[in-house]
C-alpha cells in the first residue's frame, strides 16, 4: 500500500500509511482549544464590555465544538466527525456537572468558614439578636432525632430484609412487602413529615410537634433504604455457608445470626451509614414534624426540637436586621451539614470496601 | 460411634417433580460407601436426604423411610437439626466460614449449638478434630488466622475437621475432591481411609477411579432420560461392581460407554 | 415441610432425634422478622390512612370555606381542586423542566464514565458525581438563592429580549432570577446523580459481544454506542428518567427557597409570576397554618403522594417489562 521506503522517516510516516491517513494530528485539539478560548473571551468582552468568565467559557465551548467539527468534517469525513463531536459533547457534559459541585463547595466554604467557631458549636440561639449565637441546639436536635430514627429503622429494616432474603422466597407476603418497600422509597420527604404530624396529632392532640414525631418522619424515609441495601447484601452471602451451618446441626435462626449476618455485616453497616447520610440532611419533614425553636431542647417527648437543616433554613428565611449575621450562621450550618454528610459517606464507603468479606477464592 | 443406615422405598420430590424413585439400600457402618452415576441421576439428592439437607430447597420432600440404626429420620416430631448433628456433611467446594479463624471454624458446630466446654476442652476437641483431618501439623501455629487463608485442599480438610468435631455417627461427602488438585485429592482419600475405622462414610463421586480406590461398597445410580426420576440400579461390593457387574448399564457406565 | 411418611412407627420412642423441648429460637426469630415485614405494610397503610383522615375536611369543605381562607388561584374552578390544580401543575412543570435539562447531561456523563473515561479513573469520576447527591437540599436552596439566581439574572434578560418569540421565554424577565427556570436548573443538578448512576449501570451491562461485533464491523465509538449501547439500554434509561422525575416532584426545600411562586398556571419560565409547587407550598405555608388550612395542605400532600406514586409505579413497570425480555432487544 505505502511506497516501500527503506528508511522510514518518522515525520513523514502518517501520510504514507493508509491506516493513519486522513486523520487530524493530535495537536489539533489543543490548538483549536486555545484559539476558541481566546475567541470566546474576546467575544464575551466585546458583547458585554466586561470580563465575564462564565460567558467567555460558554462561548469558547461553542466555538470549539463548531471549529473542531468543521475541521474534522473536512479532513476526516462525516463518520469520524460525528464520533469526535460526540466525544467532545460527552466530556463537556461531565465538566458541566462539575460546575455546580465546585460552586456549591466554594460558596459554602467561603461563606461558612467565618462562623465555624467554637461559639457556633457551644451556643444556642436563645435570646440572641444579631451576631453571636450558634447551632448547639440544632446539632443536639439532629443527633437526638437521627439517633431515634436509627433505633426505629435499623431493627425493622434489618429484620424485614432477613425475612425477604431468608424466609420469604416467593411467598405472596414477601412479594407484597417488596412492592410496598418500593412504594415507600418513592414517598416525598414532605409527605413523610405530614404523616408524622397527622399521626401525632391524632395520638397526642392536634398540633403536637416534638422530636419523636420528627424521628418517625425520618424513619419512614430511612426504613426502605435499609431494607433494600441489607436485602441485597444478604442475598450475595454464598448459600454454601448456610448449608455448611445447617449440616452442623445449627438451627436456622442461629445460622442467620451467627453466620449470614456476620459475613455481610460490613456491607450492612455501610448501608445504614449511607442511609443515615441521606436522612440527616432532610429539612422539610422536620420543619413540619419537629418544628422550630431557638433553645436547646434535649427531650424528644415534649416541645419543638431544632435540627441543623431546619436551623439553616430558619436563619436564611427569617433573618433579623442586619441580615448578615443570620445568613453567616445559615452558611456555617450548611457547611457543617455538608461536612457531616461527606464524612458519613466517606466512612460508609470505606467500611464497605475495607471490610468486605474475604470469601477466600 | 457409627451406625447403619437403611433406606426403604424412598422417593424424593421437588414439588411435583419426582427426582429419585424407589431406592432401597443398606449402608454398613465402619465402611465407605460410594455413589456413582451420570450427572443428574439423583445421587447427590439422595445423599442429601440422609441428613435432611434437601429440605433447604423449598418444595423438596421425601416419601418412604430412612432409618439410622432403626430410628426413623423422618418420623413424627423428628427435628432435622438433631438429625444433622448426628449425620455430618462435607460439600463439593470447601466452605469455611469467612468470618472465623481456623480454630473457630473447627469449633463452630459446638459453639453454635451451645455445647458448653471449658477452654482446655475446646482446645482438645479442636486438636483432635484437626489431627483427625490430617491438618494439625500444617496449621497448629496459626490457629487464630482466618480459615479462608488456607489452600483449597487445606480448606476442605478444615471442613472435614469441622464436621468430625461434632462427633457425628455418619459422615456424608458430596464430591469432596471435585474442586481440588490431585495432591490434595490424594490427601483427602488417605484421610477417608483413616476415618472409616470410626465413622460410616458415604461419598458421592464423579471419579470412578476414586470410587474404586476408597470405597468398600459402590452403588450405581442411573437415569432413563431427562425428566425421568433417577433410580438405584445396582449396589454391591466395590470389587464386584468394577469387575463383574450384574447389570449391563453398570458395565456400560464403568467401561466408559456413556456418561 | 416434608413429613410425608406413613404411620408414626417410631421404633425409638425416646429417640434423641426428637427434641425434648420445643425449639423456641427459630419460632421467635421467624416471628420477629415476619412481624417487621408486616410492620412495614402497617406503616404504609397508616401513612395513607392518616393523610386521608386529616385531608378529609379539606376535600369535603365548601368552596366558600376554602375561598374564605384566602386560597385562590387564576383558575375558574372553585374550591379545593381549583386551589390544588395550579400547584400540581407547578410541581409537574418544574420537574419536567428539570428533566429536560438533566437527562441529556446525565446520559452524557454516564457515557463518559462507562465508555470514554480511562477505566482506572471511572470509579473515581462516578464517586465525584455521587458527591452531588450528598449535598443536602437546604444547601442547594441557599446556593440557588445566593449564587445561581443572581448569576442567571442577565441570562433571563437576554432570553426574554432576543428569544421572546419562543412562548416559554416570553413576558417580562424577573429581576431577581428567582424563577421556575432557575428552580428547574437546581432540581436538575439534584436529580443528575441518580439518573447518571442508573444509566451508567445499564450502559455497563451492554453485552461486550454486541459492542465488539459493531467495532469489528469498523464502526467508530459513537456508532458502536448508537448501534449497541443505546438500543440495549433504552428501557433502563426510561426508568432512570422516571425515577429522577419522582425525585424532582417531591423535592421541597430547594424549590421553596429559590422560587417566589404564586398559585397560578403559567407556562412562562422567566417572569416574576411563577407557579408554585405542592411541596414548596406546604413547606412555606405550614408553619403559619391552622385548622382548615392544615387539612388543605395535608390534602395537597396526598395529591403529591399520588402523583409520585404513579410515576414510580410506571418506572417499576418499565423495569419489570425489561426484565421480561432482557438481553438484546
Amino acid at each position: 500500500m505505502s511506497t516501500a521506503t527503506l528508511t522510514p522517516k518518522r515525520s513523514s510516516a502518517p501520510d504514507s500509511s493508509s491506516l493513519t491517513a486522513g486523520q487530524l494530528p493530535g495537536w489539533t485539539t489543543w490548538v483549536v482549544g486555545l484559539a476558541s478560548l481566546a475567541v470566546g473571551f474576546l467575544a464575551a468582552w466585546l458583547l458585554t464590555s466586561s470580563f465575564s468568565i462564565g460567558l467567555g467559557v460558554a462561548l469558547a465551548a461553542v466555538v470549539f465544538l463548531v471549529a473542531m467539527h468543521i475541521a474534522s468534517l473536512t479532513v476526516e469525513g462525516g463518520r469520524r466527525a460525528a464520533d469526535r463531536l460526540a466525544k467532545h459533547i460527552v466530556i463537556g457534559m461531565f465538566l458541566l456537572a462539575l460546575l455546580p459541585l465546585i460552586s456549591v463547595t466554594v460558596t459554602a466554604v467561603g461563606n461558612g468558614i467565618s462562623r465555624l467557631d467554637p461559639g457556633f458549636f457551644g451556643n444556642s440561639m436563645r435570646n440572641v439578636v444579631g451576631a453571636g449565637g450558634g447551632a448547639a441546639h440544632a446539632i443536639w436536635g439532629t443527633l437526638i432525632i437521627t439517633g431515634i430514627a436509627m433505633l426505629i429503622s435499623v431493627p425493622i429494616g434489618l429484620l424485614t430484609a432477613v425475612y425477604l432474603a431468608e424466609y420469604g422466597q416467593g411467598k405472596p407476603l414477601a412479594r407484597s412487602i417488596t412492592f410496598f418497600v418500593d412504594v415507600m422509597t418513592g414517598i416525598p420527604s414532605i409527605v413523610a413529615g405530614l404523616f408524622a404530624y397527622a399521626l401525632f396529632g391524632v395520638l397526642f392532640g392536634i398540633g403536637t410537634v416534638n422530636g419523636f414525631a420528627g424521628a418517625v418522619a425520618l424513619s419512614v424515609l430511612m426504613i426502605p433504604v435499609v431494607v433494600r441495601s441489607t436485602e441485597e447484601l444478604l442475598r450475595i452471602v454464598p448459600n454454601e455457608l448456610r448449608e455448611a451451618s445447617y449440616a452442623l446441626g445449627v438451627p436456622k435462626w442461629k445460622t442467620i445470626m451467627r453466620i449470614v449476618i456476620p459475613t455481610a455485616i460490613s456491607g450492612i453497616v455501610a448501608g445504614v451509614i449511607l442511609a443515615l447520610a441521606r436522612i440527616i440532611g432532610e429539612t422539610a419533614p422536620l420543619m413540619i414534624a419537629a418544628g422550630f425553636t431557638q433553645s436547646l431542647n434535649t427531650n424528644p417527648g415534649s416541645g419543638a426540637m431544632m435540627t441543623l437543616p431546619v436551623f439553616v433554613y430558619d436563619q436564611y428565611a427569617r433573618p433579623g436586621i442586619p441580615r448578615e449575621p443570620y445568613w453567616d450562621r445559615a452558611w456555617a450550618g450548611a457547611l457543617t451539614l455538608i461536612l457531616i454528610v461527606m464524612l458519613l459517606n466517606l466512612v460508609g464507603r470505606l467500611i464497605a470496601k475495607r471490610f468486605a468479606p474475604k470469601t477466600g477464592r | 460411634m457409627s451406625k447403619r443406615i437403611e433406606a426403604k422405598n424412598v422417593d424424593i420430590y421437588y414439588s411435583k417433580f419426582k427426582a429419585v424413585e424407589d431406592v432401597n439400600m443398606t449402608i454398613e457402618p465402619r465402611a465407605v460407601t460410594a455413589f456413582i452415576g451420570p450427572s443428574g441421576c439423583g445421587k447427590t439428592t439422595f445423599l442429601r436426604t440422609l441428613n435432611r439437607m434437601h429440605e433447604v430447597i423449598p418444595g423438596a420432600y421425601v416419601d418412604g423411610e430412612i432409618t439410622l440404626d432403626g430410628e426413623n429420620l423422618y418420623g413424627n416430631g423428628v427435628d432435622p437439626v438433631n438429625v444433622r448433628r448426628k449425620v455430618g456433611m462435607v460439600f463439593q467446594r470447601p466452605n469455611p466460614f469467612p468470618t472465623m479463624s481456623i480454630k473457630e471454624n473447627v469449633l463452630a458446630g459446638l459453639r453454635l449449638n451451645n455445647k458448653n466446654a471449658s477452654r482446655t476442652e475446646q482446645d482438645e476437641i479442636a486438636e483432635k478434630a484437626l489431627r483427625g483431618a490430617n491438618l494439625w501439623e500444617e496449621v497448629k501455629n496459626r490457629l487464630d488466622l482466618p480459615g479462608s487463608g488456607l489452600s483449597g485442599g487445606q480448606q476442605q480438610r478444615l471442613c472435614i475437621a469441622r464436621a468430625i468435631a461434632m462427633a457425628p455417627e455418619v459422615l456424608l461427602m458430596d464430591e469432596p475432591c471435585s474442586a481440588l488438585d490431585p495432591i490434595s485429592t490424594l490427601a483427602i482419600e488417605d484421610l477417608i481411609q483413616e476415618l472409616k475405622s470410626k465413622y460410616t462414610i458415604v461419598i458421592v463421586t464423579h471419579n470412578m477411579q476414586q470410587a474404586a480406590r476408597v470405597s468398600d461398597t459402590t452403588a450405581f445410580f442411573n437415569i432413563a432420560g431427562t425428566g425421568q426420576p433417577g433410580k438405584l440400579i445396582e449396589m454391591d461390593t466395590t470389587e464386584k461392581i468394577f469387575s463383574t457387574p450384574s447389570v449391563q448399564a453398570t458395565e456400560d457406565y464403568i467401561t466408559g460407554r456413556f456418561g | 415441610m416434608s413429613q410425608q411418611t406413613q404411620a408414626p412407627r417410631d421404633r425409638g420412642a425416646h429417640s434423641d432425634l426428637i427434641p425434648s423441648k420445643p425449639r423456641v429460637g427459630d419460632k421467635v426469630f421467624t416471628g420477629l422478622s415476619t412481624g417487621s415485614g408486616i410492620a412495614i405494610l402497617v406503616i404504609l397503610a397508616a401513612v395513607a390512612a392518616f393523610l386521608l383522615l386529616r385531608a378529609f375536611p379539606a376535600l369535603t369543605a365548601s368552596a366558600d370555606d376554602i375561598a374564605a381562607r384566602g386560597y385562590t388561584s387564576n383558575l375558574p374552578i372553585e374550591g379545593f381542586w381549583g386551589w390544588v390544580l395550579p400547584l400540581a401543575f407547578g410541581t409537574i412543570w418544574a420537574a419536567i423542566g428539570a428533566l429536560a435539562l438533566a437527562v441529556p447531561v446525565s446520559i452524557g456523563i454516564a457515557l463518559f464514565i462507562s465508555h470514554y473515561a480511562p477505566r482506572r479513573l471511572a470509579a473515581t469520576l462516578g464517586y465525584i458525581i455521587d458527591l452531588l447527591a450528598a449535598v443536602p437540599s437546604v444547601v442547594f436552596g441557599l446556593w440557588g438563592f445566593f449564587v445561581l439566581a443572581p448569576a442567571l439574572g442577565p441570562l433571563h434578560q437576554w432570553l426574554t429580549t432576543y428569544m421572546g418569540w419562543f412562548p416559554l421565554f416570553s413576558g417580562q424577565a424577573s429581576g431577581t432570577g428567582r424563577t421556575i427556570f432557575t428552580a428547574s436548573i437546581v432540581l436538575a443538578v439534584m436529580i443528575l446523580p441518580i439518573i447518571t448512576s442508573l444509566c451508567r449501570e445499564v450502559f455497563l451491562q451492554t453485552p461486550k459481544l454486541h459492542e465488539e461485533a459493531s467495532l469489528a464491523l469498523g464502526a467508530t465509538r459513537w456508532e458502536m454506542i448508537t448501534m449497541a449501547v443505546f438500543p440495549f439500554a433504552r428501557a433502563g434509561i426510561v426508568s432512570a428518567i422516571m425515577l429522577g422525575l419522582g425525585r424532582a416532584l417531591g423535592e421541597t426545600m430547594a424549590v421553596a427557597m429559590i422560587l417566589s411562586g404564586q398559585n397560578r398556571i403559567s407556562f412562562e419560565v422567566l417572569t416574576a409570576q411563577n407557579p408554585n409547587t405542592i411541596a414548596a407550598n406546604i413547606a412555606l405555608s405550614f408553619p403559619e397554618a391552622y385548622d382548615l388550612k392544615i387539612n388543605q395542605l395535608i390534602a395537597s400532600g396526598l395529591v403529591l403522594f399520588i402523583i409520585t406514586l404513579a410515576v414510580n409505579m410506571f418506572a417499576r413497570w418499565i423495569v419489570s417489562r425489561r426484565a421480561a425480555f432482557s438481553g438484546a432487544n
